[in-house]
C-alpha cells in the first residue's frame, strides 16, 4: 500500500500545533499580556525567538497563547455546525418529501451568501464577540454538513440492511442514527476536517477586521492587523502569525485529505 | 427552454427567500436598535425621530411588505451615518470591487488554466508534486496576509506603488490597475490553488474514458489530444467551481480591500457595521448575496447548454 503521506505531514503539522497549544495553559516563555515598553519592537533575539510588538509584549508567547482561541473557536464552530448539519440532513435524507424541499431550500438561501458576509450579518446583529464568532462560524458551516449527510442518507437508505432493520420494526430514529448514520460518518470526518481548517481561516479573517475575537483573548488575525501598522518598524510581526494561520489550515486540509485516501483508495 | 424556466423559477424563491432572511435577522437585534444606535442617555424625541426613521413605529408585518417593495424598487432607505440613500452609497463604492473580482478572476484563469492542465500532463512526475504542494500552500495562506506582504515588498521596498492611494479608472487608467493588480493576485492566489486541483481531476478523469484512447489510437500526440479534445470537456465542471470563485471574490474583497485601503463595498461595509448603521449594512448585505446568486443562476445555464445532460436531471 501508499504511503498515506498527506496523513502523516498533516496529522504532524496539527500534533506539533495541539503540543504548543497544550504547553501554553501551564507555560509561555513571558507572560503573553505583559508589556514593556523599553522593549518595543525589538527584533527576534535569543530572549525573544520571535521578536516584541508595539507594547514590547513577547510575540512567541502571544503567538501560543493565540493558537488556544484559534483551536477553541475550530472546535466549537466544527461541532456545533457538525452536529446540527449531520442532524437536519439527515432528516432530510431519510424521510424526503417536503421536508427535504424545506430543508434544502433553507439551506440554498444560507449558502446563498459568502461565507465571510453571513458571519459578518450575525455579529451585525450580536455584535462582535468571541462566542459570536464561534456560532457566526457554526452556522456557515451547517448548509455544508447537511448538504453531506443528506446525500449519504439518500444513498444508504435504499441499502437491504435498511430494509431489513425496518422489517425487524425498528424504529426510524433508530435505524438513522443506529444503522445508517455510522455509515456516513466518514465523508462528515473528512468535512470536519476542512471545517476546521476554515474556521480557523475565517476566525483569523474577522479578527483581522476587527470583528472577530476581542481583547483580551489573543488571535493571529488580530495581531496581523496591529502588525500591518508596524510594518516599517517590525517587518517580523508579520510573519509569524501569518505562518501560524497558515500551518494550522493547512494541516487540517492535508489531514482531510489523508483520512479519505484512508477511508476511500480508490479515489486516489 | 423548459430547463431555464425552471432553474429561474428557483431562482425567484431563493431571492425571495434570501429578502425575507435579510430581513428577519435585522429584527432580532437584542435590546432596542435605536437605544444601540443613540445610547442609553438619548432624549425622547431623539428615540422617536429615530423610530419613525427605521420604520419601528409600524407593525412587523407592514415593515416587511415595505421592505420587499423597497427590495424591488431599489429603495433601500437612507444610511443613518451618511443619511444619503444606502443604492447611491452602494453603487459609489461597486466599481472598486467589481474591477477588484474582474481583474482577480482574470488572473485566476490566466494562471489556473495552463496550470491545471500541465500538472494533469506530468502527472507522477516531480513537477506534478511541486504543482501539487504549491496549490495545498496556496490554499492555506490567508490571503489578507498575502496581501501585507505583497503591500510590504511591492509598495515599501520596490515602491511600485503606493498603498493606500487609489485613483478611479477614469483619471488614469494605468495608475487605477496597479492600485488593484495586488489586492486582486492577492484575492486570487487562493483560487487559483483550487482551480488547478480541480481542471487536473478533471482532466485525469477524462483521460480514463475511451474517446481519448481513441484519438491516441489514430496516432495523435499528447498535446493535441488533451488540447483539442480533452481540455473541451474537462472545463465543462470548471464552469461550476468559477462559480464558486465568483462568491468567495466577492466575499475576499471585503476583507483584502481594508488590508489595501481601497474605498469599496467591503471598506464600507466594514466601517458600517462598527457604526451600527443598520440599514446601510442590511442593504449591502443582500445586495451581494442577491449579485452572487444571480452569477450562480448564470453559471447554471451555462453549464446546461455546455452539457446537453444536465438539462434532463
Amino acid at each position: 500500500m501508499k504511503k498515506n503521506l498527506n496523513l502523516y505531514i498533516g496529522g504532524g503539522l496539527i500534533l506539533i500545533q495541539l503540543l504548543a497549544m497544550l504547553v501554553s495553559f501551564v507555560y509561555t516563555p513571558f507572560d503573553p499580556n505583559e508589556m514593556n515598553i523599553q522593549e518595543r519592537f525589538s527584533p527576534p533575539s535569543w530572549n525573544h525567538w520571535l521578536g516584541t510588538d508595539n507594547f514590547g509584549r513577547d510575540i512567541l508567547s502571544r503567538i501560543m497563547k493565540g493558537s488556544q482561541t484559534a483551536f477553541l473557536v475550530g472546535t466549537i464552530a466544527v461541532s456545533i455546525g457538525l452536529t446540527i448539519g449531520t442532524f437536519i440532513g439527515a432528516f432530510a435524507g431519510y424521510l424526503g418529501g417536503w421536508i427535504d424541499e424545506i430543508i434544502m431550500r433553507l439551506t440554498d438561501t444560507l449558502q446563498a451568501f459568502p461565507g465571510i458576509l453571513l458571519a459578518l450579518m450575525f455579529i451585525t446583529v450580536f455584535g462582535p464577540s468571541t462566542v459570536n464568532t464561534m456560532l457566526a462560524l457554526s452556522l456557515v458551516s451547517i448548509p455544508v454538513f447537511s448538504r453531506i449527510s443528506r446525500s449519504g442518507f439518500i444513498q444508504y437508505k435504499q441499502f437491504e440492511f435498511v430494509e431489513a432493520a425496518r422489517a425487524m420494526g425498528l424504529s426510524t430514529i433508530r435505524i438513522m442514527f443506529l444503522h445508517i448514520l455510522p455509515n456516513v460518518m466518514s465523508p462528515l470526518i473528512v468535512a470536519a476536517s476542512m471545517g476546521f481548517a476554515s474556521a480557523v481561516l475565517a476566525e483569523a479573517g474577522l479578527s483581522y477586521l476587527g470583528l472577530g475575537v476581542q481583547p483580551p483573548d489573543p488571535s493571529w488575525g488580530r495581531m496581523l492587523n496591529e502588525a500591518q501598522n508596524y510594518i516599517f518598524k517590525a517587518p517580523w510581526y508579520t510573519l509569524s502569525p501569518g505562518i501560524m494561520i497558515t500551518i494550522s489550515v493547512l494541516g487540517f486540509n492535508l489531514l482531510g485529505d489523508g483520512i479519505r485516501d484512508l477511508r476511500d483508495p480508490r479515489i486516489t | 427552454m423548459y430547463f431555464v424556466l425552471r432553474r429561474g423559477l428557483t431562482l425567484g424563491v431563493t431571492l425571495i427567500l434570501i429578502s425575507f432572511l435579510t430581513f428577519l435577522v435585522f429584527q432580532i437585534i437584542p435590546g432596542d436598535p435605536v437605544l444601540t444606535i443613540l445610547g442609553m442617555d438619548a432624549e425622547k424625541g431623539q428615540i422617536l425621530a429615530l423610530q419613525e426613521k427605521l420604520g419601528l413605529d409600524k407593525p412587523l408585518f407592514q415593515r416587511f411588505i415595505s421592505w420587499m417593495g423597497g427590495v424591488f424598487s431599489g429603495n433601500l432607505g437612507e444610511s443613518l451615518r451618511f443619511s444619503r440613500p444606502v443604492l447611491d452609497l452602494m453603487m459609489s463604492r461597486l466599481p472598486v470591487t467589481i474591477s477588484l473580482a474582474l481583474i482577480s478572476l482574470g488572473v485566476t484563469i490566466i494562471i489556473a488554466i495552463p496550470l491545471g492542465i500541465l500538472a494533469a500532463k506530468v502527472r507522477g512526475q516531480w513537477l506534478d508534486y511541486l504543482i501539487s504542494l504549491l496549490t495545498q500552500l496556496g490554499m492555506a495562506i490567508p490571503s489578507f496576509w498575502l496581501g501585507i506582504i505583497l503591500m510590504f515588498i511591492f509598495g515599501v521596498i520596490f515602491r511600485w506603488f503606493t498603498p493606500g492611494s487609489y485613483v478611479p479608472w477614469s483619471e488614469d487608467f494605468w495608475g487605477a490597475f496597479k492600485g488593484l493588480f495586488l489586492p486582486a493576485l492577492a484575492m486570487a492566489i487562493p483560487k487559483i490553488a483550487v482551480l488547478v486541483r480541480y481542471l487536473r481531476a478533471a482532466v485525469l478523469e477524462q483521460l480514463k474514458l475511451e474517446y481519448v484512447r481513441t484519438a491516441y489510437g489514430k496516432g495523435l500526440g499528447q498535446n493535441v489530444v488533451v488540447n483539442k479534445h480533452v481540455l473541451k470537456n474537462a472545463l465543462i465542471p470548471v464552469v461550476t467551481v468559477l462559480g464558486m470563485i465568483v462568491a468567495d471574490v466577492l466575499g475576499g474583497s471585503l476583507i483584502i480591500e481594508q488590508v489595501f485601503a481601497l474605498p469599496g463595498m467591503g471598506r464600507l461595509l466594514v466601517s458600517s457595521i462598527s457604526y451600527r448603521d443598520f440599514p446601510l449594512v442590511q442593504g449591502m448585505i443582500l445586495y451581494i448575496a442577491i449579485i452572487v446568486t444571480c452569477i450562480n443562476f448564470i453559471v447554471d445555464i451555462m453549464y446546461g447548454l455546455l452539457d446537453p445532460r444536465i438539462r434532463l436531471e
